[in-house]
């Protein structure tokens, strides 16, 4: 820290003001606390705890099991794909609302703000009425003979379902980055003889990397720890990493809280991970360099 | 990047914003035909058109508690959310806004610890022992401000970057106003819109919180969320009005959010 910005500001308020207003933190921080921080604690403390004292043997319980790796290969799988259509198709809805007039663009924006909100058990259900075995949809394209048949209840299923969620937090994420792109860099490429691809792939693709690869990660963040869709959809019989988390500590048999924070900091590992790989790219990145 | 297109090109856009527009409403077009539907099996459109469903779910007792309960969480939530978020905020920028830095990195955590980790936790520390808070109201109100407070302190705290506060708590004082006068009755009604902006928005997906609710509370203390999930084997078409019905208010509440948000100055 530099010296200029230890001394005390100008406007400081006096002391005693100072120790009331440290005061006034002190509820906010029991809160924050109680709710937030002890059962983080909780949870990577007793990760480490078995019978015996401190160990790895939650760790080692759960890689050297067939059923948990098949979790995390779920939830990689589903998290990945999902949040790979969610983006592209976030990409181009974001692109396109740029460029259609006012009203409409309005329109739509607050439209997928409002969807947004549309996740977990109602969309489950939306997705069952519409999707499932007798599902209105799964009918017409049946009848129409795009498909042979549809199971909503599958890998497949899933990935289409949080594929729906993805949009909406794409679009959000994705829509302000577009602002970055200037109409007379388009026009100097295009004076320039290069055409529309060529415009993308050197000049609006590589503008857009790191809001791309920053919603990407996101996204994934956000299948990969989402629970009520597929307990809803699937009562919890789909094997993904949050449901196998819930039913060790909510369960009706089989109650083992340790492993559950063992694997509940696997995942949260796995987001950390997530998030180092996207620091060390965007440290990397034209736009750091620069 | 504003500039609307022409001819073909024009057309191609706003097709994919169409298409993106359909894509989003398909399910819920489809759950409120199914909600309105007499009978719908098998077919690709429904047999006839009623209210029935929407009439039994409005005159259910359970319904209309699980409701309630929703509703009393979430308030409750937010009240707490003002109460400590406000001051919060107020201190930090005034008084420590070098502090500014770690609330961002703090607020940061309810976002990226999942709720499913946090439940783990949270049975294990409130299930029994000094603080038994597990199948109560109270446990949620406590995560469900954890839930809120990424979003309203990110709000808030634009909306006072905005305001200038150390201008006008110097104008306060000027004028003879003490700290606490000058937060109450000058910072205050200028975040005012700013505040109910975020709460609405904030009230909106927490009414669709599902994960804390079930883990935590279950039917002990049942919300609307447990509830649509507890009915899973009642008719789809009733399923449907409730699905319609809580999405009615989650609209209503965007919608007067994003009002409000278009006459903030």
């Amino acid at each position: 820290m530099t010296a200029p910005a230890r001394r005390a500001p100008p406007w400081s308020a006096p002391r005693r003001g100072r120790w009331l207003a440290a005061l006034c933190l002190l509820p906010f921080a029991l809160v924050f606390f109680a709710f937030q921080i002890a059962p983080l604690l909780w949870v990577a403390v007793n990760s480490l705890q078995t019978a015996d004292g401190w160990s790895l043997a939650n760790f080692t319980r759960i890689l050297e099991s067939r059923f948990y790796r098949q979790a995390i290969s779920h939830s990689l799988q589903v998290s990945f794909w999902s949040s790979l259509f969610g983006l592209l198709i976030a990409l181009l809805g974001s692109y396109s609302l740029h460029r259609v007039d006012s009203r409409l663009r309005d329109f739509v924006n607050a439209f997928a703000t409002m969807t947004s909100n549309f996740a977990g058990v109602p969309l489950a259900f939306a997705f069952i009425i519409l999707l499932g075995f007798n599902g209105a949809l799964t009918l017409l394209l049946r009848q129409i003979g795009w498909i042979e048949d549809f199971n909503l209840y599958s890998k497949t299923g899933l990935i289409v379902i949080y594929t729906y969620f993805q949009i909406p937090l794409g679009v959000l994420l994705l829509y302000p980055a577009f602002d970055a792109l200037r109409e007379d860099w388009r026009e100097s490429a295009a004076l320039l003889g290069a055409s529309t691809w060529r415009y993308w792939c050197h000049i609006g693709l590589p503008v857009l990397t790191p809001a791309l690869v920053g919603t990407f990660v996101i996204l994934l963040a956000n299948a990969l720890g989402a629970y009520a869709t597929v307990y809803a959809l699937t009562t919890g019989n789909f094997n993904i990493v949050p449901i196998r988390i819930a039913a060790l500590v909510a369960g009706d048999i089989n109650l083992d809280p340790w492993l559950a924070s063992a694997l509940a900091m696997l995942l949260v590992g796995l987001m950390a991970l997530i998030t180092l790989v996207h620091q060390w790219l965007l440290r990397r990145s034209y736009h750091a360099a620069r | 990047m504003r500039r609307a297109e022409q001819g073909p090109v024009l057309l191609y856009h706003r097709l994919v914003v169409w298409l993106l527009f359909l894509i989003l409403l398909l399910p819920l077009a489809g759950t409120l035909l199914y909600s309105l539907a007499t009978s719908w099996s098998a077919t690709v459109l429904p047999s006839g058109l009623t209210l029935k469903w929407y009439l039994a779910l409005w005159s259910d007792a359970r319904f209309l508690s699980a409701f309630g309960h929703s509703l009393l969480v979430c308030f409750g939530a937010l009240l707490l959310s003002v109460l400590l978020i406000l001051p919060l905020l107020f201190v930090v920028h005034y008084h420590f806004p070098r502090l500014d830095g770690l609330m961002n990195v703090l607020i940061l955590l309810p976002f990226a610890i999942p709720p499913v980790v946090s439940s783990v936790g949270l049975l294990q520390v409130y299930g029994s022992g000094p603080l038994p808070l597990i199948g109560t109201p109270w446990i949620l109100i406590g995560c469900y401000f954890t839930v809120a407070l990424p979003f309203m302190y990110r709000a808030i705290s634009n909306n006072l970057l905005a305001l200038n506060l150390r201008d006008l708590m110097d104008a306060a004082r000027v004028h003879g106003a003490s700290t606490w006068q000058a937060a109450f009755w000058v910072v205050l009604p200028n975040l005012r819109k700013g505040v109910m902006v975020a709460l609405f928005l904030s009230f909106s997906f927490l009414l669709g919180e599902f994960v804390f609710a079930n883990l935590l509370v279950g039917t002990r203390y049942e919300t609307l969320q447990v509830y649509l999930n507890n009915m899973r084997n009642s008719s789809g078409h009733f399923n449907s009005a409730l699905v319609i019905s809580y999405f009615f208010f989650v609209l209503l509440f965007t919608w007067a959010a994003n009002r409000l948000n278009k006459d903030l100055p």
